[in-house]
């Protein structure tokens, strides 16, 4: 059949399986946005406020899914504002298609009105791109970006459509399947052999395993080697959520922030094997003091990760399930019971760290604070602590949530704390670290599995993108999110405190936002809580609700992530405790 | 240790490719020492020609970054030992009676070319290895560089190993 460009891009998603999309419609785009109207009862789209909340939520149905998120932009500043949202779904590899409008091709290049390169601008920041200039070649480049983009390591590609090419028409035939992903990259056996014996003679075998895992359906055949091997496992941020935080031979998350006992265990190995993990220096720290006292297995479905940041005593690229499945028939089963009773030992001095470091924030004086609140002489059990808030949450919120964070302290005490259970039910910014990437992700993993949403974030990042609480509005979205109010930017405040002499540089915020009335004026409902007993009562009320709430708890300006690789430092400097 | 290594890109021949590979080699602060692009024997595809230096770590991680790019359909580093390396230059110099002699016995040695010649100036033209076109370049000096233009390498290896299109 005949039909438009911007028909082909609406028949070619719905062909490629794609049952939302997220977007913002423009003048370049406005063909588009009419088809799209047309086909609203095959593809939903969802008006985001801003294209970068559109881009986030398009990211956020990816994550829930594993399905190739959408996004949809104008040309000009509708795409510049896709860019943080792309590169936040680059540095996390997560398999996004965004579709934006350009000028018509004979405007190209003379700076017409909304006219921006985005194919050059996206060109560090997507696994690839294309302008399509030819009508012919619309639907197979379309079909080309979602195999690239689920294809191998996923990852964003964009597809650039001037606006005559949405005008011009040209012979469709939709496929009756979707693109099927580039066949996958198998292990080779000599190489999986040789891991085997590594970790056949290793005595004190660790894993360290990434969002890999997550992206590679591997999570059962990672707890399986776990266990054939008696190897205790910890993970980069990205990693968390693809085994249940409980399993017995699970740590927590490594690194800059992560848990005593996992940097610790890690440290002490002989032997380390990195599964769908690529060695960033928050999970590492210094790299030179790095990986002094163990050797490296590292496998990885992309082969330009291997040995990037750390050499690898054996690097082996392929398919983290199909190399798990075959490596852990190869190892021997084996009890290591000196490493365990030493890694058990390692859990017990991570409790009583915990403990001590908790007790000086609730003895401390609230006088001089600028969070607004004033906690002196308020009982220990009524105050209002970060994992206190993340307990009595997990608690209220059912098991299957979907939990998202935005980026700061609140995202890195969640991140050691909450109970998570199944994969993708912990969607974050990583490798950007994309303050204001919660409220999109929220509401695209709501659009994508119709389960209930939890975002925790802090004052500053909801301050980022909390125009998306009119989409959550609008979407009836299950979320509902926990705002850790410090008035300040604790993260930054937190270097400002331990490397610069407590020069606390703008992040006092002393803004006077009313966050209920906030909420109240998006059409959402809000709440303040300044103890526990108000935090019980919000909760309550909160998952009652099917659309969006706010629930504002105020904490402590001075709370501390702990513990802490400084900056450059490495486990020799681990912080635990501020004096 | 430092080395000089030559890698041939073999790409898909459309527009944006070359920026997509020199893109590559600046956002990872990988430093290239000279790139050439041409056209190849199936219209399909191009071939890039890349020198840079750098140790074996720094050479495996570019080759496979290049490797990942869409566009890239073969790269290969070439043995330096077992390639034709070739590079063009054109250098205009003073055309002055007192070292006119001397332009003349270098053009000689060197197996060069004179390719336009006026009253006040002339181009020589010079095909060769890196290190040849550098001595030539020396050797000019003293008679006044008015500018120079040189290509970069291209380089094929010799026998029957080929960089393969992707029929």
């Amino acid at each position: 059949m005949m039909i438009s460009g911007a028909k082909i891009v609406v028949e070619t998603l719905i062909e490629q399986g794609c049952d939302t999309v997220f977007g913002y419609p423009g003048g370049q785009v406005i063909n588009l946005f009419d088809e799209l109207y047309l086909a609203n009862d095959r593809l939903k789209h969802i008006l985001a406020a801003h294209e970068q909340g559109a881009a986030h939520a398009a990211d956020g149905y990816a994550r829930a899914t594993g399905k190739v998120g959408v996004v949809i932009a104008t040309s000009g500043p509708g795409a510049t504002n896709l860019v943080t949202g792309i590169a936040t779904a680059f540095l996390d590899s997560t398999p996004l298609v965004a579709i934006t409008g350009n000028v018509p091709c004979e405007l190209i290049g003379r700076d017409s009105f909304q006219e921006v390169d985005i194919v050059g601008i996206t060109m560090p920041i997507t696994k690839h791109n294309f302008i399509v200039k030819n009508i012919e070649e619309l639907a197979d480049t379309l079909r080309m970006a979602f195999k690239i983009a689920k294809s191998g390591r996923p990852g964003p590609v964009l597809v650039d459509i001037p606006k005559d090419v949405q005008i011009a028409k040209c012979e469709f035939e939709p496929k009756t399947q979707p693109v099927i992903p580039s066949p996958i990259v198998y292990a080779p056996e000599n190489k999986l052999r040789q891991a085997a014996q590594m970790i056949d003679a290793s005595e004190r075998p660790y894993i360290y395993f990434g969002g890999g895992v997550i992206a590679g359906k591997a999570a059962a055949e990672l707890v399986a080697l776990s266990e054939r091997i008696d190897a205790p496992m910890g993970c980069s941020l990205m990693g968390l959520s693809a085994i249940p935080s409980d399993h017995p031979k699970f740590l927590g998350m490594q690194g800059m922030h992560g848990h005593y006992a996992s940097s610790m265990a890690e440290d002490e190995a002989d032997l380390v094997i990195a599964l769908g993990a690529r060695f960033s220096e928050r999970a590492t720290g210094n790299k030179k003091r790095f990986a002094q006292n163990f050797k490296i297995i590292h496998i990885d479905i992309d082969g330009a990760e291997l040995s990037k940041n750390i050499p690898a005593d054996l690097a082996v690229q392929g398919d983290i399930r199909d190399a798990l499945e075959r490596l852990c028939a190869m190892v021997a089963e084996k009890k290591l019971p000196e490493w365990e009773a030493r890694v058990d030992g390692l859990r017990i001095e991570e409790m009583e760290r915990t403990k001590s470091a908790l007790k000086r924030t609730y003895e401390k004086d609230c006088s001089s604070c600028p969070a607004p609140c004033d906690k002196t002489g308020m009982p220990a059990s009524e105050r209002l602590t970060p994992y206190g808030i993340i307990d009595a949450v997990s608690e209220h919120a059912p098991e299957e949530a979907i939990i998202t964070t935005d980026v700061g302290q609140h995202q890195m005490w969640t991140a050691q704390r909450y109970p998570l259970k199944k994969p993708r039910t912990f969607l974050t910014s990583g490798g950007l670290g994309t303050m204001g990437f919660g409220m999109g992700a929220a509401i695209g993993a709501a659009a994508a599995t119709g389960k209930r949403v939890v975002l925790f974030t802090g004052d500053g990042s909801f301050g980022m993108n909390l125009n998306e609480l009119a989409t959550a509005v609008t979407q009836k979205t299950p979320l509902v999110i926990v705002l850790l109010n410090n008035g300040v930017l604790g993260m930054v405040r937190q270097w400002q405190t331990l490397f610069f002499s407590k020069h606390y540089s703008n992040t006092t915020l002393d803004r006077r936002t009313d966050f209920v009335k906030l909420a109240e004026a998006f059409g959402a409902k809000g709440w303040r809580c300044s103890d526990t007993e108000e935090l019980e009562k919000a909760l309550t009320a909160a998952f009652a609700e099917d659309g969006p709430t706010v629930i504002d708890c105020i904490i402590d300006c001075d709370e501390f992530v702990l513990p802490m690789l400084p900056p450059g430092g490495s486990i020799d400097n681990i912080i635990t405790e501020i004096k | 240790m430092d080395n000089k290594f030559v890698i041939a890109v073999l790409v898909s021949n459309i527009s944006g490719v070359l920026s997509r590979v020199s893109g590559m080699f600046t956002r990872r602060g990988f430093n290239i020492d000279s790139l050439t692009v041409g056209e190849t024997e199936s219209s399909g595809f191009s071939r890039i020609t890349i020198s840079f230096h750098g140790d074996e770590d720094i050479k495996e991680r570019i080759l496979q970054q290049v490797k990942k790019l869409h566009d890239v359909k073969e790269v290969e580093v070439l043995n330096t030992n077992e390639t034709v390396i070739r590079e063009l230059l054109l250098i205009k110099v003073r055309n002055k009676s007192e070292s006119r002699q001397d332009i003349m016995t270098a053009v000689e040695i060197f197996r060069s070319k004179i390719v336009d010649y006026s009253p006040t100036a002339l181009i020589c033209e010079l095909t060769g290895e890196t290190s040849k076109i550098d001595a030539f370049i020396e050797l000019l000096k003293p008679c006044g560089i008015m500018e120079m233009c040189r290509t970069g390498i291209v380089a094929v290896e010799r026998g029957e190993n080929c960089l393969k299109t992707v029929k």
